[in-house]
């Protein structure tokens, strides 16, 4: 047997192999130009005792093998033509087989069993029968394969297939088959044999010499794939169950895996799927070693191609119950191998989700179906740590996303959920994202509470933290990116109907509470603003809802904003909620409900007094308050002055000057409301302006006194402007008098100053007075009350 | 056609034909020199006939005692050189005393001659049929001629023709099944056959039937066997697993074999046997040999 000797005694051996088939060769031509038959089968015989050698790794031996190839076509010709050789050919196949080596021997058999097909003077089929059957007498895998494979090859065009010369009478595309299908099975008992030969060390070598050979065993089947005349009922009846019994018992897994993967691509698709049990059942009693996982997914991927490729084959899929044979097999391939990593299984099932989606689009219980083994699978396993299976697992889920770009579909999947709970944290979240990408991708609109409860309950990793998350591992970008993903989200939830609206808003909250001070900042506002533009809804077709339930349902939600933002003081975030509470304040003052907006307000005042400390967030604080309290027109007078009172009260006690000054200045605003039904009560806008006067007069002395420079005059000119403003607007208290002596006031305040700061503050107050000169030049009623004013 | 016997120069020439000499199959025959000579062909019951020719040399004449010419079967075994023993011995007399000065004629005729043993040449015994011509002289010596021919019988196929099969192994190494179609083959016949594989442990290299002759002489004591291995045909290549099983077909009609003889005249007896040898890859040999029965089936037309 071979060694593992070198390379180069490889080389050494085959080249004497080749100088001894060209040595006989060349007696054989001479005899073949003598026409002496004789000679010619000793020479032939003595050449094709080269190809006996055992020494040759299967590659060189091919070499060897084709050399002797050539040779043997020659030799054909000479036993084609019987007036060179003078025997018939019946004889002549009696001849060849005095050889007394079997290999020569069976090569020479071959080549004449050709001739004597085509001579027609025997039936194809029964010529055929003998050769296969006599070439088991060589055992030697190598050999054998390549004598077989020569017989194949010889034989090729000589099968009784329908349409072809050696068909009728008694030689039917059976026999064809019949020897096709006997051939085959001989070499590959042959190739699988390869591995029990030699040592275990060399398995190795001997696994990559079989890769090598596979083809030669392979292309058995692509001649019955296209053997004419192989209908449907015969692979059904025939065919495959010779084949698959072949492949199952051989019990290789090297042979297994490359004969399923052959016989998936080399017969048709619409065979495949007539015979999907048979198939599949053949998948199930593979080797545990086999990759059935790709065999299966390479039949699902043809399969699905298959019912892509056109519509009309789609009634054929429902007829054989594809899905459900699929389905059933993966399940027994999945139990019944055990050492089968998840991932494999995991694999599985993404293609036969893909297989479901591409020929059932409209099967939705089909892909729950596939989850829910998916499901049964995970739960039998402890938690999933493989990164690959995880991986699988987010394919699978994606798989729908991907298909039904409407995620309310996969909504309605019951086992979708129960799949992701078995992700791990991480994946979890990704899996959300993904799901959440896919909605604001497709713009798709959640409109039922129910739909939103189960997405909720999918993208909770987002939104609540889940046991076991190490807070600290998480990255505060991506944690961020998270949280505004389910703010968008939440803008998806639409739907026309307030009520559904309204329970719509209740299932988010309810989801939403649970996520913690970490989220709710990011949470809360989306909520509150969706909750405010129901309300905004409702009111608008206020007229059209009867009766007393319009108020009902408003108050109600009120109520819910008032809890949500309430909420935010556990995180704390007390800006947040205080814009919160006035933008609710706002939407309630457009319902006219004074008593909700009155509630708002006080919520929003004692936020300030309590919580909020800076003095910078007060600012903010305050001129957020007066601005939203000056549009607010629903209170009375008794709860708008309380109201005022306190915002210019909390005005006039900020700390920095300037910013009292500003506070208090916005707060005139307050008095006067621009439109024709507002408030309009000059006098105290005039007090305000006055104090703010006051308070930039004592800012500026501040200034001076701690630093010896001022800054204010700015101040002076915000008021001016003020004063400008409501003078513009017809506040009777505000006389071109009051303009002008603050004019003044600020020309005195700059000449007193540095030079400095008149250029500072130049600009402001330099436009300002253009554009009191520029509406008195313009003229008109205007112009006429800016004439008042003497600069 | 004809050859002279005799390295010394004889007073004439004898030749003897036969009647029907020119149609007659001629059959090779190896000499003991090695030479290939072609010699008549007859079957026992057949009538030997022809005509003997004494042509003495030139201006000779031949006196003798007498002309007769035998039919001799003779049985020559090697150990034993030169001596012949005669199973059939046949004489007619051609002429009486007297002498012979031209070329004369003899026709002679043995009708319906019992030639029960075929010509055999074996490796120690030898089985010939010839015409022996006497031309008996007193004080000269007797001129001797012989003609060689030979004798083949025909039998028609067997009545019962049992299949041989058997399964042989050796304990938890090998076990096989070998079935041979028939127990009796004609000489030009076909070996058809099987061999299964029951169990294989061992690794098998290859597997040749081989054609062996017994050739036993002598009896009792002094018996001497021969084997001979005239056709080793190689069946199988390379190991085959269990369950495989290979085809048998051998052709017999390349071998050169004799039919099967039994006991001759208490002197020999020729046996054949198929040997089945299995060859492992340290080349020890797994053998089971089984007698045959080969038999001469007359051959049509030809």
């Amino acid at each position: 047997m071979r060694t593992l000797a070198g390379v180069e005694d490889e080389e050494k051996w085959l080249a004497e192999g080749i100088a001894g088939i060209q040595h006989n060769a060349f007696f054989m031509h001479r005899a073949l130009d003598a026409n002496n038959l004789r000679e010619v089968l000793k020479y032939s015989a003595l050449m094709l005792s080269e190809l006996r050698t055992s020494k040759l790794s299967p590659q060189k031996y091919y070499d060897l093998y084709m050399r002797a190839f050539d040779q043997l076509r020659q030799l054909e010709i000479f036993f084609k033509d019987e007036s060179r050789h003078g025997l018939p050919v019946v004889d002549l196949y009696e001849l060849v087989q005095h050889a007394g080596n079997i290999l020569p021997r069976m090569y020479l058999l071959c080549t004449v069993g050709s001739v004597y097909i085509k001579s027609k003077q025997a039936p194809s089929k029964d010529v055929l029968k003998d050769l296969v059957e006599m070439c088991r007498g060589v055992q030697h895998p190598i050999r054998g394969l390549f004598l077989r494979s020569y017989l194949a090859q010889v034989s090729r065009d000589k099968l009784p297939e329908i349409g072809s010369d050696y068909e009728g009478d008694a030689n039917t595309v059976i026999d064809a088959v019949e020897f096709v299908l006997q051939n085959f099975t001989e070499m590959n008992k042959l190739w699988v044999r390869i591995q029990h030969q030699g040592p275990g060390t060399v398995r190795e070598k001997q696994e990559k010499e079989r890769n090598e050979l596979r083809d030669l065993v392979g292309k058995n089947l692509h001649v019955l794939g296209q053997i004419e005349g192989v209908d449907l009922e015969m692979y059904k009846e025939t065919v495959l169950p010779r084949v698959l019994e072949q492949v199952v018992n051989c019990k290789d897994k090297l042979a297994q895996y490359y004969l399923m993967e052959c016989i998936i691509q080399v017969f048709p698709d619409e065979y495949h799927l007539q015979t999907l049990e048979a198939l599949l059942a053949a998948c199930t009693q593979l080797m545990p070693t086999v990759d059935t996982k790709i065999v299966l997914t390479q039949l699902m991927d043809r399969l699905s191609n298959y019912a892509a490729s056109s519509p009309d084959v789609l009634h054929e899929f429902l007829q054989v119950e594809a899905f459900a044979k699929l389905s059933n097999a993966i399940g027994k391939v999945i139990d019944t191998q055990l050492e089968m990593p998840i991932v494999g299984a995991m694999t599985l099932f993404v293609s036969l989700l893909t297989f479901t989606l591409r020929v059932h689009p409209d099967r939705l219980d089909y892909v729950d179906q596939v989850l829910g083994a998916c499901v049964v699978k995970l739960s039998s396993v402890p938690k999933l740590e493989d990164a690959r299976a995880m991986k699988q697992v987010v394919a699978l889920l994606s798989a729908p996303l991907e298909k039904y770009s409407d995620i309310v579909t996969a909504l309605t999947l019951s086992n979708y959920p129960r799949v992701m709970d078995h992700l791990d944290d991480g994946t979890n979240k990704v899996m959300a994202m993904l799901i959440i990408q896919s909605i604001m991708k497709n713009d798709s609109c959640i409109s039922t509470a129910d739909k939103v409860e189960v997405l909720f309950e999918l993208i909770k990793g987002l939104i609540k933290d889940l046991d076991g998350t190490n807070v600290e591992e998480l990255d505060e970008e991506d944690f961020q990116e998270e949280q505004n993903s389910v703010a968008r989200l939440i803008h998806m939830l639409d739907n026309e109907e307030p009520e559904e609206m309204l329970k719509i808003i209740y299932v988010v909250r309810k989801h939403l509470m649970t996520g913690g001070p970490q989220r709710l900042p990011f949470t809360v506002p989306p909520l509150v603003f969706s909750a405010v533009r129901l309300v905004r809804q409702l009111e608008a077709q206020g007229g059209d809802i009867a009766g007393e339930d319009v108020p009902a349902t408003l108050r109600k939600i009120f109520q819910i904003l008032n809890q949500t933002i309430e909420a935010l003081s556990s995180v704390p975030c007390p800006e947040l909620a205080l814009r919160l509470y006035l933008q609710c304040a706002e939407a309630a003052s457009d319902c006219d409900l004074e008593p909700v907006a009155y509630e708002f307000f006080t919520q929003a005042f004692i936020l300030y007094e309590e919580e909020i400390a800076d003095s910078k967030a007060q600012v903010t604080a305050i001129h957020l308050i007066v601005g939203t309290l000056q549009r607010i027109n629903v209170f009375g007078v008794e709860n708008r002055d309380t109201l005022t009172h306190k915002a210019t009260g909390y005005s006039a006690r900020l700390l920095k000057k300037p910013d009292q000054c500003r506070a208090v200045y916005a707060c005139s605003h307050l008095f006067w409301v621009d439109d024709p039904e507002g408030i309009k009560d000059g006098e105290r806008v005039l007090l305000c302006l006055r104090r703010a006067l006051r308070i930039a007069n004592a800012a500026q002395q501040m200034v001076n006194a701690t630093r010896g420079s001022s800054g204010p005059v700015t101040l002076f000119v915000e008021i001016l402007n003020k004063y400008l403003y409501f003078f513009e607007k017809g506040n009777p208290h505000i006389t071109p008098s009051d303009i002008q002596s603050l004019i003044e006031l600020i020309n005195t305040e700059m000449l007193s100053d540095n030079g400095n700061t008149t250029i500072h503050s130049d600009p402001f107050f330099s436009s300002t007075l253009r554009y009191i000169r520029f509406q008195k030049q313009k003229g008109g009623l205007m112009g006429e009350k800016y004439d008042l004013i003497k600069l | 056609m004809n050859f002279l016997l005799g390295a010394f120069k004889p007073a004439c020439n004898i030749s003897i034909t036969f009647t029907d000499g020119k149609n007659r199959k001629q059959v090779p025959i190896k000499k003991d020199n090695g030479q290939i000579v072609m010699n008549p062909l007859f079957q026992s019951q057949e009538t030997i006939a022809g005509k003997i020719h004494i042509d003495p040399y030139q201006g000779k004449k031949v006196e003798h005692n007498g002309v007769k010419v035998e039919l001799l079967g003779q049985i020559e075994m090697y150990f034993d050189r030169g001596n012949f023993y005669d199973f059939t011995s046949l004489v007619r007399e051609l002429d009486v005393p007297g002498e012979i000065y031209e070329r004369k004629t003899y026709p002679f005729e043995f009708s319906s001659v019992e030639m029960p043993y075929e010509t055999y040449n074996g490796v120690n015994v030898r089985l010939k049929y010839v015409l022996k011509v006497t031309v008996t002289r007193g004080y000269a010596g007797s001129i001797v001629e012989y003609q060689d021919f030979v004798v083949r019988n025909y039998v028609p196929p067997p009545p019962i023709n049992n299949s041989i099969k058997m399964e042989v192994g050796i304990e938890d190494c090998l076990h096989i099944e070998f079935e041979y179609n028939k127990s009796k083959y004609h000489l030009k016949d076909v070996i058809l056959g099987k061999i299964y594989f029951l169990l294989v442990r061992i690794k098998i290299k290859n597997m040749d039937l081989e054609i062996r002759r017994r050739e036993s002489t002598g009896a009792g004591a002094n018996t001497h066997v021969e084997t001979e291995t005239l056709a080793k045909f190689e069946l199988m290549d390379g190991a085959p697993v269990r369950g495989e099983s290979i085809p048998v077909r051998v052709f017999l009609s390349p071998y050169d074999l004799t039919p099967t003889h039994t006991n001759i005249n208490n002197k020999f007896s020729v046996k054949y046997y198929l040997n089945l040898v299995l060859v492992d890859e340290e080349d020890r040999r797994y053998f089971k040999q089984q007698e045959i029965t080969l038999y001469r089936l007359k051959e049509e037309a030809s």
